[in-house]
């Protein structure tokens, strides 16, 4: 049969696109209506929740909003490390947990010896170095322990994913039971240093520096990062590694050398995070477990290997987790770490590779 | 040839348990020689096992008198094969000069420069600060060879470089791949585009089920249908 044969016959898929016209909008009424409730709620309506509506107190909202922003900044170095490791190696680290805890359990320890006291810290006898130099330190020690994890057991196992998963978990389990020996099991605190803590007025409301001085050392990380991958050989490399993996190899690159390096960054990256947050919240047993799931969390929602879905992953993240217990109705507040899995199932609903991921070619 | 650039041995390699290449023998010099065949006969599996992306099962390669079939895609690179791979393969997440930068280290000096690759191909200099992935097909292919040029490798292995081109474009990419022959590279193209690859190399060699099963020069072959149908399977 020809072309010219068909004439004017009714196209039989015709009913079924027409049918499919509004099956096309499904995703976009399946992420606007619970947005926009969620903003209606959070303006007009939210006058039996302890921040009350957005509207009568905008204070409430913008800590609410500063405590997400400054949450995903935290969010954001640690999972940006996860997100770079596994976009370029495939390797989910799954001791990335465990090197958060291990450098801010070191950045402690470090902190308390350079104060030159073993407990009562005040943020007043804290210096600027004296909390820098103990987030460095562990930072970097941790990113050495990653790179001997990635030479001595990983390396070998390149492109058998599973089996990486499994061996950083076992790595991680080890670490756990070693780090409840060395530093026990009470929670511990970085002090911030004394410039950095104290409360600047916002609408009425006390919002406390630390936080702010917190999402600056994010952001001065994130461009480090961006400034790194986009402007340096080496980033290129990392790009075009995500990409393709084996037609950098085939261009002459060696690029063991890099996915050395990029563990060290990521573990770093995970280090940094460890003393932030220890310094956010305390560093204690089990929130090695806690920021793997957050990492997860972060890279599901942003797409594993981008670090800008791991900025995009973290600022919704981040803003799920600071207005969701405050913007419920008082007495469903404890239910708010269920709106986590309602974020999570509403971008993977839409885009199941995660907002910036790549499908996965074969 | 007394002193031959590549020498390929009794070479086998598949995928897991398909045999792809079944005892692949030919060598060259510092010339140029196109690999024809038909589709799926392993002339992308040559490639690519050249350039040590697929483990031979057997056989020997040696290039420049050394044992490669043992080697690494990064050493082979290095050691002086470039590769212009099937389907260009670029970075989409890198610009054009993003792809020559990456790899513009050690260049001062030699032949091959970003610049000198923008001389060769000015529609690239036009579009630097744009994604690998936002150019036409023939500039894609104009980019894939810079890239591969700027390693100043002696051998430029070539999977299928007209595939999916327009003739027009086919032609400049002749002349190309003509200059840079002048110029004293080595070049190993494979090819389903006998237009192509008879004016690319003098040599054409036949690929038929996993071996080199005859050889032909491009004179002979572009005179002879009876040739081009045997080999390729085509009417000119």
């Amino acid at each position: 049969m020809t072309i010219g044969d068909a004439g004017p016959v009714e196209h039989p898929t015709e009913p079924f696109l027409q049918q499919r016209a509004w099956v096309r909008h499904i995703p976009a009424v399946a992420i606007g209506a619970p947005v926009a409730f969620a903003v209606l709620w959070i303006l007009f309506f939210a006058r039996g929740t302890s921040a009350g509506a957005a509207v009568s107190e905008p204070g409430e909202f913008f800590v609410a909003f500063l405590n997400g922003v400054t949450l995903a900044g935290l969010l954001f170095v640690v999972a940006s490390g996860f997100t770079l490791i596994f976009g370029l190696m495939r390797t989910v680290n799954m001791a990335h947990g465990s090197l958060f805890l291990l450098a801010a359990y070191i950045g402690i320890d470090l902190q308390k010896q350079m104060v030159g006291k073993t407990r009562n810290i005040n943020a007043d006898d804290v210096s600027i170095l004296q909390w820098v130099v103990p987030m460095l330190v562990g930072a970097a020690v941790v990113a050495v322990i990653g790179v001997v994890m990635q030479q001595v057991f990983l390396r070998w196992n390149q492109g058998e994913e599973l089996r990486q998963a499994l061996i950083t978990l076992a790595i991680s389990v080890i670490l756990a039971d070693q780090m409840l020996r060395e530093f026990g099991g009470l929670a511990q605190t970085m002090v911030w240093p004394g410039r950095v803590t104290h409360f600047i007025d916002i609408f009425g409301q006390r919002y406390a520096t630390s936080r702010l001085f917190m999402l600056g050392v994010a952001l001065l990380v994130g461009a480090l990062l961006w400034l790194w991958l986009n402007k340096t050989r080496m980033g290129m490399v990392i790009r075009a590694g995500v990409d393709d993996q084996d037609m950098v190899r085939a261009l002459g690159i060696n690029i063991t050398l890099v996915f050395a390096a990029t563990f060290f960054v990521g573990a770093f990256l995970a280090g940094m995070g460890g003393a932030m947050g220890a310094s956010f919240a305390g560093a204690s047993t089990g929130a090695d477990g806690a920021w793997l799931l957050n990492s997860l969390v972060v890279v599901i929602i942003g797409g594993l290997g981008s670090v800008k879905g791991a900025l995009a992953g973290s600022l919704l993240y981040g803003m799920v987790l600071a207005l969701s217990p405050v913007y419920l109705p008082s007495e469903y507040a404890f239910y708010s770490i269920i709106f986590t899995f309602v974020l999570l199932a509403l971008v993977l609903a839409v885009r199941p590779y995660g907002l910036f991921g790549k499908v996965e070619s074969a | 040839m007394i002193d031959p650039l590549l020498e390929v041995v009794g070479l086998r390699a598949g995928y897991g348990t398909s045999q792809v290449l079944d005892g692949v023998d030919f060598s060259m010099g510092r010339e140029s020689v196109a690999i024809i065949g038909r589709n799926g006969v392993g002339k992308t599996t040559l490639c690519k096992t050249l350039m040590g992306l697929i483990r031979p099962s057997g056989g020997d390669i040696t290039f420049k008198g050394d044992p490669l079939a043992k080697s690494t895609p990064e050493r082979i690179a290095r050691k002086g094969m470039a590769y212009v791979p099937q389907g260009r393969r670029l970075f989409p997440s890198l610009t054009v000069d993003e792809h020559l930068a990456m790899l513009a280290k050690g260049t001062r000096g030699r032949r091959w420069t970003p610049e000198a690759v923008y001389d060769l191909f000015p529609r690239l200099g036009e579009r630097r600060k744009n994604g690998g992935a936002e150019l036409s097909g023939g500039e894609q292919q104009m980019l894939s060879v810079g890239r591969a040029l700027l390693l100043n490798a002696e051998l430029l292995v070539m999977d299928e470089p007209s595939e999916g081109l327009a003739p027009k474009i086919v032609d400049t990419l002749i002349d190309v791949v003509q200059q840079l022959i002048g110029e004293g590279h080595a070049v190993l193209v494979v090819e389903q585009n006998l237009h192509a690859a008879t004016h690319m190399a003098h040599r054409q060699l036949v690929m038929v089920s996993g071996r080199i099963e005859a050889e032909s020069t491009a004179e002979e072959l572009r005179a002879s249908p009876e040739l081009q149908r045997q080999y390729l399977g085509v009417e000119a």
